[in-house]
C-alpha cells in the first residue's frame, strides 16, 4: 500500500503544485489587492485602504452600467443560445444523410477565438460598408444604415447577437449527446400509451435530459458572465463604455489603467454574484439533479 | 401529409441555421481575397469579380507574420504536450483511486473553471515580472500549461473511467508495475481521447489573447492573437489585411477541429457529465 501511496502522490503533485502556485496563489493575492490601493504606475505607494475600492466602484456610473449590461448579456445570450441549441439538437437527433458534415459546418464556431469572432462581426456590423447593413437594406427591412456598434442603443444588442452566434454550438453539442443517450424503450413505451410528438418531448425527452440541461446552463451562464473576449474584439466596451460588462471593465482597468486595486474589487463583486447565483440555481433546481460535481 | 410538412420545415430550419453559421466565415474569406479597392466600393460584391492574394502578401510585408505564426505554433504545441503528460498522470490517479482529499482536489479543479480568472491576472503579471519572465515565451508556455491542467484532467479522467480497471490489473498480475501497465496497456487504448485532449489544448493555446498581451510586447516574441490585436490598433481600417490575418489564424484550428470533432465532443460530454 505504501507503493500505491507513492504512486498517487507522484501522479498528483505536478498538477496540484502548478495549479496552486499559478492559479490559486495569484487569485488569493488578487483578492487581497481589492482592499489595497495598488496602481502599476505607482507601486511604491501600495497600501491598504479598506473597502474604498468597492465604494469607488459603486459610485462609478461605468461600473453600474457594466453591472446592468452583465445581466442583459448573460440572460439574453443564455436564453437564445439554449433555445436555439436545443432546437438544433432535437432536429439533428435522427440520422440524416450528410449529418456528419452538417455538424462540422454548424459547430465550428467553437474552435474560433472570441477575439476573432468579435473582429469578424465588427467587420460585418460596419456602419458604412458592413454586409449586415447591406443585406438588411436589400431585404427592405431597414431604410438607412444603422450604426450597430457606434450607436449606444444598438451596440449592446449587437455584441449579444455575436455571442449567441458563438454559443449555440456548445448547447447543441451537449444536448445532442444527451438526447442520443435517451433509451429508445422509453419512446416505445410512450408510443404504446398513445403519446403524441409534443407529449413525448415533454414527458420523456426533457425529463430524461434534465440533468444535462441544468449542468450546461449553470456552467454556461458562468462562462458567459466571465468571458469578455467577444466584447473586447467587437467594441472594446465602447461607444463610451456602453457595452462593458463586469469582466471587460475589469480587464480594461488592468490592461489600460494599471489600476489593480479597482480591477480586483470588480473581481470580488463578480465572485459574490457567481456564488449567489450558484446557490440560488442549485437550490431552485435541486442540487442532486445537476449530477455530481 | 403532416409528416411531409414537418420534414420540410425541419429542412428549412436546418438550412437557415447552416447559412447563418457559415456566412461570417465565408464573408471573411471572401474579403481577404478581394482587391483592396473592391473591399471599400459599392455595391458590395457577394462573389468577387477578381480574386487576389495581395492581402496575404501584404500582411507578410508590413509585419513579421511568419514569426508570429512560428511563435504561436511553438508555444501552443509545447504547452499542449506538457499538459498531456501532467494531466494523464493526475487524471489516471483520480480515475482509479479513492483517497482522502479526492473530492477536494476535484472540486479545486472544477472551481478554476468557474472563478473569474482575471482576478489572478494582475498578480500573475507581477509574479512574472519578478521572475524576469516578461517578454519571455516561457511565461506563456508555463501559464497555458497551468490553465489547461484542470480541464484536461477532468476530460481525461472521463476517458480513463471508460476503460475497465481489469485491463491493467491483468497486466499487473503478469508482473507489470503500475507505471508500465499505464504506459504500455492503458495509454495505447486511450489514444483517441488523448489526441482530442491534445487538440483541445492546442486550440485553446492558439487562441489565447489576454495573458499574451500582458506578458509580451516585444515584436519578435508576439503570438498571432497579440499581433492581430496590435493590428487592430494600428491599421483599424485596413480590413483586407485584417481579414487575411484572421483567415490565417482561423485555418489551423478549423482544420484540427474538423479532424477531431467527434472525439472532442465525446470527451467533453463525458467529462462534463460524469465529472
Amino acid at each position: 500500500m505504501k507503493k500505491q501511496r507513492a504512486f498517487i502522490l507522484s501522479g498528483l503533485i505536478p498538477a496540484l503544485l502548478l495549479v496552486l502556485a499559478f492559479t490559486y496563489y495569484p487569485f488569493l493575492k488578487g483578492i487581497v489587492m481589492a482592499f489595497q490601493e495598488y496602481k502599476l504606475f505607482d507601486l511604491r505607494s501600495v497600501h491598504f485602504v479598506g473597502i474604498d475600492n468597492f465604494k469607488a466602484a459603486f459610485k462609478d456610473p461605468k461600473f453600474i452600467m457594466a453591472l446592468q449590461n452583465s445581466g442583459y448579456w448573460v440572460v439574453i445570450s443564455l436564453f437564445f443560445q439554449f433555445f436555439l441549441g436545443l432546437t438544433l439538437a432535437l432536429l439533428m437527433k435522427k440520422q440524416f444523410r450528410g449529418r456528419g458534415i452538417y455538424q462540422g459546418f454548424v459547430f465550428y464556431s467553437w474552435a474560433l477565438s472570441g477575439f476573432l469572432i468579435g473582429m469578424i462581426w465588427k467587420w460585418m456590423f460596419n456602419s458604412q460598408i458592413g454586409v449586415i447593413n447591406d443585406l438588411l437594406l436589400k431585404l427592405g427591412i431597414i431604410e438607412e444604415r444603422i450604426g450597430f456598434l457606434s450607436n449606444p442603443h444598438w451596440a449592446m444588442f449587437s455584441v449579444i447577437i455575436a455571442n449567441v452566434w458563438y454559443g449555440v454550438a456548445f448547447f447543441a453539442i451537449m444536448l445532442l449527446a444527451a438526447l442520443q443517450s435517451v433509451p429508445s424503450e422509453l419512446y416505445e413505451a410512450a408510443v404504446m400509451d398513445g403519446a403524441s410528438g409534443v407529449r413525448k418531448l415533454w414527458n420523456v425527452t426533457l425529463p430524461y435530459i434534465m440533468p444535462t440541461i441544468i449542468a450546461t446552463t449553470l456552467l454556461r451562464a458562468i462562462w458567459i458572465f466571465n468571458d469578455p473576449t467577444i466584447i473586447y474584439g467587437l467594441t472594446n466596451g465602447g461607444p463610451a463604455g456602453s457595452t462593458h460588462i463586469l469582466s471587460s471593465l475589469m480587464l480594461d482597468k488592468i490592461i489600460y489603467g494599471g489600476d489593480y486595486g479597482a480591477a480586483s474589487a470588480i473581481g470580488i463583486i463578480m465572485i459574490a454574484i457567481l456564488l449567489l447565483y450558484t446557490i440560488f440555481f442549485l437550490s431552485v433546481t435541486k442540487a442532486e439533479k445537476a449530477g455530481e460535481f | 401529409m403532416k409528416l411531409r410538412l414537418l420534414g420540410v420545415s425541419k429542412f428549412i430550419y436546418l438550412a437557415i441555421y447552416l447559412l447563418v453559421m457559415v456566412f461570417p466565415l465565408y464573408w471573411i474569406v471572401i474579403t481577404s481575397l478581394k482587391p483592396q479597392k473592391d473591399i471599400f466600393s459599392f455595391p458590395l460584391k457577394y462573389w468577387p469579380e477578381r480574386f487576389t492574394l495581395d492581402n496575404y502578401v501584404h500582411i507578410f510585408k508590413i509585419s513579421k507574420f511568419h514569426i508570429y505564426i512560428g511563435n504561436s505554433l511553438m508555444i501552443a504545441i509545447i504547452s499542449a504536450m506538457i499538459v498531456l503528460v501532467i494531466a494523464i498522470l493526475s487524471a489516471y490517479v483520480l480515475a482509479r483511486f479513492k483517497f482522502r482529499g479526492h473530492k477536494q482536489i476535484m472540486l479545486a479543479f472544477f472551481a478554476t473553471q468557474m472563478l473569474p480568472g482575471f482576478v489572478a491576472l494582475a498578480p500573475l503579471y507581477l509574479m512574472m515580472s519578478s521572475m524576469s519572465l516578461i517578454n519571455n515565451r516561457f511565461s506563456l508556455v508555463l501559464m497555458y500549461t497551468v490553465i489547461l491542467i484542470p480541464f484536461s484532467t477532468i476530460m481525461l479522467r472521463g476517458f480513463f473511467q471508460r476503460i475497465p480497471a481489469s485491463l491493467e490489473e491483468a497486466a499487473m498480475i503478469d508482473g507489470c508495475s503500475r507505471w508500465s501497465a499505464l504506459v504500455r496497456i492503458i495509454i495505447p487504448v486511450m489514444l483517441p481521447g488523448i489526441a482530442s485532449t491534445f487538440i483541445f489544448a492546442f486550440v485553446q493555446n492558439w487562441n489565447e489573447l489576454f495573458l499574451a498581451v500582458m506578458f509580451i510586447d516585444n515584436d519578435a516574441l508576439k503570438t498571432l492573437p497579440v499581433a492581430m490585436n496590435s493590428f487592430i490598433m494600428k491599421f483599424d481600417v485596413d480590413w483586407g489585411a485584417m481579414s487575411a490575418g484572421a483567415v490565417l489564424s482561423i485555418l489551423p484550428t478549423i482544420l484540427l477541429f474538423a479532424f477531431a470533432q467527434r472525439f472532442i465532443v465525446e470527451g467533453l460530454t463525458q467529462g462534463a457529465e460524469k465529472g
